[in-house]
């Protein structure tokens, strides 16, 4: 107790004197109060951070938009990333789509087994893939693969000066780096979603048909009988909608990137965790909001007719 | 459009500086100030550059060089202070206007920032593909073997290999050639010796002198190569943390009560003096 007090006292009046102004009057805050401050600000730093960076990304969602509809547009820049995020990531989409159709097929149908239904593995497993598990799953694939890939490449863009050379030359870098990576994984994670439902669809039939004895017959005609088409439309939209959360989150990280090789992995790192926990949790919201819309849709189009 | 003209205080001027060709500057920084965190690296610079001239920025490492550099073309946003280029003040133009502007310049980073996802060959003709559509093919790539001689590079050697795959010398003579590739009225240099043999450096200075010369560029050049800044210079500015503390030519800089320019040519100045 006492060495404590001596240790306070100790600290607080014998700063070095170079460190002392001599305009200083106010007296030193007591420890408590210091640490009392010191914990709220540490416990506000990280909350006005959020705030600060989804302020900064939003900031940078509305330059994407601004440039979007400008001439000239990039043709060029669009297809190479077309074909870098579609072909780039195929293979680990299907092969994943694969394995979660095995394991998904596999437990389910220990599930209705107990219940005798086991005609119900095919549409039930369609029915989780094209609504919730593909666009997720090929999300995360994708985010690991295309989106790090993203902000490693204008990350090192961006601490190289490259980017800086870029509006040099009278060339807009978001314009000519971003619109078309956005537009490419927009287009492009339905495909994958698709990719992923059909090989996850596949892996279903080998474990159930193939392994476990279900008649084929029945595990296809109980799937087309089940599945309606507003099912694949949410699945789509939300393929679409995670694509460019990774686009808009890998850019936004790569363009802000700065202090060499180290930043850089810093911002391949942070798109991964940002695009995993953003697509996560707007599934969810997406759910919430889709379903409805769909179903008001589909009634309002049959009324139609 | 809006345009801000704003009148430059006067700066002042010591040594053998020649009278100023007219009141035709192509590009003036005001009052600039610019802080990075805790670090106030441009404390206040004014600088005026007439048109068809050539100014040499020196200083030491880290003393806000390529910073001032950057503002000047509008990579960067100040502080407080205006940079006007053709009577307008680019810190305050918008997006588009911006983007504009910057038809007018050419630059040479510091470390080249060549694409490194293209050739040397597509890094020189991508401003002539950006902004001369009516370049194709043949003509293209006849123009880009042209900047190529330019800068004694072999466009048959250096064209096709990547910017990583060719000497640092190499890299900055492309960056170089891609810089000018436009013909762009203004021409900012970040080093564009450094790294590069005697024979080349040379080239270099008579190239820049040469768009002077010839085609009226104007050129801002930041240099640690004294005997070339006072070769090509009409004027030449010393920075010091932040702050301009000796501008003029040779004599003025020779003359300077300044510490650290004293410092600076006291090699210099054994050697040739
Ligand atoms: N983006 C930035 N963020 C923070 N600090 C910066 C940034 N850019 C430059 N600085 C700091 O500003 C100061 C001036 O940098 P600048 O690049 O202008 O130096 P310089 O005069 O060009 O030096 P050199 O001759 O070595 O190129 C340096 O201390 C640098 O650390
Ligand atoms: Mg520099």
């Amino acid at each position: 107790m006492t060495v404590g007090r001596g240790n306070v006292v100790a600290l607080s009046t014998s700063p070095s004197p170079g460190a002392i102004e001599p305009t200083q009057v106010t007296p030193a805050p007591s420890p408590l109060r210091l640490a009392l401050r010191k914990t709220v600000e540490a416990m506000g730093r990280p909350a006005t951070e959020l705030i600060d960076e989804i302020g900064q990304l939003g900031l940078f969602c509305l330059d994407v938009l601004f440039w979007l509809p400008r001439r000239p547009f990039r043709w060029g820049q669009l297809a190479r990333h077309l074909r870098d995020i579609g072909f780039g990531s195929l293979f680990i989409v299907a092969l994943t789509g694969v394995f979660t159709g095995l394991a998904f097929g596999f437990q389910s149908l220990q599930g209705f087994r107990r219940f005798g239904a086991e005609a119900l593995v095919g549409p039930t497993t369609m029915l989780g893939l094209v609504r919730e598990l593909g666009p997720v799953l090929t999300g995360l694939m994708v985010a690991g693969r295309s989106g790090s890939g993203m902000a490693t490449e204008l990350g090192t863009m961006r601490v190289t000066e490259q980017i800086d050379a870029l509006s040099t030359m009278a060339v807009e870098p978001v314009q000519y780096l971003v619109v078309p990576r956005a537009i490419a994984a927009t287009l492009m994670m339905p495909f994958l979603t698709v990719v992923f439902c059909a090989a996850g669809y596949g892996g279903c039939y080998l474990m159930a048909v193939l392994r476990e004895g279900v008649d084929p017959g029945v595990f296809l005609y109980e799937t087309w009988q089940a599945l309606d088409p507003d099912d694949f439309y949410e699945g789509w939209i939300k393929g679409a909608v995670f694509g460019l959360q990774i686009a808009l989150i890998a850019s936004w990280q790569g363009f802000r990137a700065s202090g060499g090789a180290r930043g850089v992995g810093e911002a391949a790192t942070r798109t991964v965790v940002i695009a995993n926990v953003c697509i996560l949790v707007s599934t969810y919201l997406l759910a919430e909001i889709l379903d409805p819309l769909i179903h008001s849709w589909i009634r309002f189009d049959a009324l139609g007719k | 459009m809006t345009t801000q003209v704003v009148k430059p205080p006067e700066t002042a001027r010591t040594g053998d500086h020649p009278p100023l060709a007219g009141p035709d500057f192509a590009l003036r920084v005001v009052d600039l100030k610019k802080r990075f965190g805790a670090r106030q690296v441009i404390k206040g610079m004014s600088v005026d550059v007439p048109r068809g001239s050539i100014l040499v920025i020196l200083g030491g490492s880290g003393m806000g060089k390529s910073v001032l550099m950057k503002h000047m073309i509008g990579l960067l946003k100040p502080d407080a202070g205006a940079v006007i280029v053709d009577g307008q003040d680019i810190t305050r133009l918008k997006p588009l206007e911006l983007k504009q502007t910057r038809g007018k310049f050419g630059m040479v980073f510091q470390n080249g920032a060549l694409f490194d996802s293209m050739s040397n060959w597509e890094n020189v003709a991508f401003p002539l593909r950006e902004h001369r559509k009516d370049l194709k093919g043949a003509a293209l790539d006849a123009r880009v073997r042209e900047l190529f001689k330019v800068f004694s590079l072999d466009p048959d050697a250096i064209g096709p290999r990547s910017p990583s795959e060719v000497s640092g010398g190499q890299r900055k003579r492309v960056a170089l050639a891609r810089a000018v590739a436009l013909e762009p009225q203004i021409v900012l240099y970040d080093e564009p010796t450094t790294g590069l043999d005697p024979i080349t450096t040379d080239q270099v200075d008579e190239m820049i002198l040469a768009a002077k010369h010839k085609l009226g560029v104007t050129s801002i050049v930041i240099s640690h190569d004294i005997a070339s800044a006072f070769k090509i210079a009409d004027d030449i500015i010393f920075v010091y943390d932040g702050e301009i503390v000796c501008r003029g030519l040779k004599s003025a800089m020779l003359a300077s009560e300044h510490p650290f320019v004293q410092r600076f040519f006291a090699t210099w100045k054994e050697k040739n003096v």
